[in-house]
């Protein structure tokens, strides 16, 4: 399928981080033009072109957008680049290959939301990707592209936690709190950075941003589905013969996308199950991804999410209990202990399927860990307890034979 | 014993005031800093941050401990951590991790009784398309298997 490449079209070239390779490749060029143009138009086209966002919730990106009409100045945008959901690994190759587009990406955001200074948030981590990162923002201060005509941006490093990646989460970390999301509100409003409206939005977001302002919101449209505009950086992990990152326009068969593009299950074996967007979406069976296409509605319809699109494959050879009892270790670590529901909850139900993967379940483990699941499901601060429902609800449903 | 900002990082940090509204988010960058210097974070260290950032010291200290990259005592010499999360556990991160208990003689979380290694699991490092991955001393190694990682633990040691 030929289509062209909104974020990756410079990963292939030797030394594309540089600012003066960026620029021979077009980085940059029509930034002023585009800047000379009234915020509104921009926001308009991004409006137009159907893109929503990239950091697993599939927000229409135009409409957040929108919520800063009205609202009072100074505004700022924070760009999510904490990348920790496991499965997850597209970001950092945007830092590390074309970081210019990032900066510029920014710089037109800003403009269109009239906002003014930019925050990276990256998961400390990324050290190599954060020195990559510095250095390009340094490239561009250097040359004038940033400076004082501009919104200045700044890279703000985390330092391992997975709920600073949640939006609200990260902005008390960026305030200089323990990294714990807010109440929701019951309208949709902007988000607030030391009281001011605030949009956050992904790294990769983000950086589409210069295609669809350069090409037209059409020409984004016209990759992708109705519902699903446009490409993602779909990742392909686990027991693939070829993992790694994959630009793809939505609505690609999945079983497609792992043969042709993860060059199959690996020894030849047989595919088991399919985590399709992150650890925190449904998990697939082999007969449900049959049909499964790569788009928010086509994942909805198999009955899971399309999440970040990180996918993790499994074969034949795996077993579904130790899968679970792997993730639930890793939710139980992460909850961020406000919710008691989630955090009893993660820790009760991790141990009890620990539990069955030691071959020692007590005996009404299935029925305690769906209790556990209801319990957790809405009644939380923040979609972290309800992903984990999900989570255990998923596997349950769907490999019910070997929880028995 | 007191702690100071290296001029470098005093620097820095004069740049950051201006880019932030409040100087309680000079938190992370400070403590990142400090750490960078001392390998941990010492009582004399969170002090200075707190009177940097206007705060206590129980203030700046509930928000070290909140995250998992911050130490409140001092380390291993070199740091090796494993991720266990899903890709890496698929593809064999639970042998990593027996191996190299057994090589450094220590259990997870613990550190060599001559300080040259502190060993770590990890959740999930962003790098699951080279699983397993090891990171030590901060630095991403792709594909790890307990052969590789002998040779890697021997370069970091000499
Ligand atoms: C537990 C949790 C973890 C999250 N982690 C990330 C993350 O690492 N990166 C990210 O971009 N979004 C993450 N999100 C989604 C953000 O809250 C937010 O929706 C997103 O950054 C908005 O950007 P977008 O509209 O461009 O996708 C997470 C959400 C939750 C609930
Ligand atoms: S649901 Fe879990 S992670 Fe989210 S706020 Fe509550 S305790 Fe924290
Ligand atoms: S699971 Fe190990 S890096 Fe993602």
């Amino acid at each position: 399928m030929s289509h062209d490449l909104v974020v990756s079209a410079r990963f292939g070239i030797a030394n594309s981080h540089t600012l003066i390779v960026a620029q021979a490749h077009g980085a940059y060029t029509q930034l002023s033009t585009l800047l000379a143009q009234p915020p509104q138009s921009l926001v308009q086209t991004v409006i137009d072109s159907g893109l929503r966002g990239k950091g697993g919730g599939g927000a229409p990106t135009g409409a957040k957008w929108q919520l800063l009409e009205g609202q009072a100045k100074p505004r700022y945008l924070v760009v999510n680049a904490d990348e920790s959901e496991p499965g997850t690994f597209k970001d950092r190759h945007i830092i590390e290959h074309d970081p210019h587009l990032l900066i510029e990406g920014i710089l037109l955001s800003c403009h269109a939301l009239e906002a003014k200074a930019a925050y990276i948030y990256m998961r400390g981590e990324y050290r190599f990707w954060h020195d990559r990162l510095q250095s390009a923002l340094d490239e561009a201060y250097g040359a004038g592209i940033l400076g004082a005509h501009s919104c200045d941006i700044t890279l703000h490093r985390g330092a391992g936690a997975y709920i600073c990646g949640e939006k609200s989460a990260l902005l008390e970390s960026l305030e200089g709190y323990r990294g714990q999301p807010r109440l929701k509100p019951h309208r949709p409003e902007p988000e607030w950075l030391w009281g001011r409206a605030t949009i956050v939005n992904n790294v990769e977001t983000i950086a589409s941003i210069p295609y669809i302002l350069y090409k037209g919101a059409q020409a984004y449209r016209a990759m992708g589905t109705k519902e699903s505009a446009g490409t993602l950086l779909f990742g392909l992990s686990g027991h693939v013969n070829r993992p790694g990152v994959y630009e793809l326009p939505f609505g690609m068969p999945l079983l497609e996308v792992i043969e042709t593009y993860g060059g199959g299950i690996r020894d030849g074996r047989a595919l088991k199950a399919v985590i399709p967007g992150g650890a925190s979406t449904p998990v697939l069976t082999a007969e449900q991804a049959k049909n499964a296409t790569l788009s928010y509605e086509g994942m909805k319809l198999a009955g899971s999410a399309l999440g970040t699109g990180g996918m993790i494959i499994m074969d034949e050879s795996t077993s579904m209990v130790d899968a679970l009892d792997n993730l639930l270790a890793f939710y139980r670590h992460e909850s961020c202990g406000q919710c008691t529901p989630c955090r009893e909850g993660t820790h009760w139900a991790s141990s009890i399927v620990h539990d069955i993967a030691r071959r020692q379940p007590r005996s009404d483990a299935l029925p305690t860990l769906k209790n556990i699941a209801r319990t957790i499901n809405g009644q939380t601060i923040c979609v972290f307890g309800p992903a984990v429902a999900d989570v255990i609800n998923g596997f349950l449903r769907n490999f019910p034979q070997e929880f028995a | 014993m007191s702690f100071a900002l290296t001029p470098a990082h005093a620097q820095r940090l004069e740049h950051l005031r201006s880019r932030y509204e409040t100087p309680r988010s000079l938190i992370l960058p400070l403590l990142w800093m400090a750490q960078t210097q001392e390998g941990y974070l010492s009582p004399e260290a969170l002090a200075f941050v707190a009177h940097e950032t206007q705060l206590c010291v129980a203030d700046v200290t509930s928000v070290a401990s909140f995250y998992t990259m911050f130490a409140l005592s001092p380390q291993g010499h070199h740091t090796i951590e494993v991720c266990g999360t899903l890709s890496c556990h698929l593809n064999g991160a639970s042998q990593l991790i027996e191996a190299l208990q057994k090589t450094l003689g220590i259990t997870l979380g613990q550190t060599t009784a001559d300080g040259a290694f502190t060993l770590k699991k990890v959740e999930c490092m962003g790098a699951c398309h080279e699983a397993p991955v090891v990171v030590i001393d901060g630095v991403y190694h792709a594909r790890q298997n307990v052969q590789s990682l002998t040779t890697l633990l021997e370069e970091t040691r000499s």
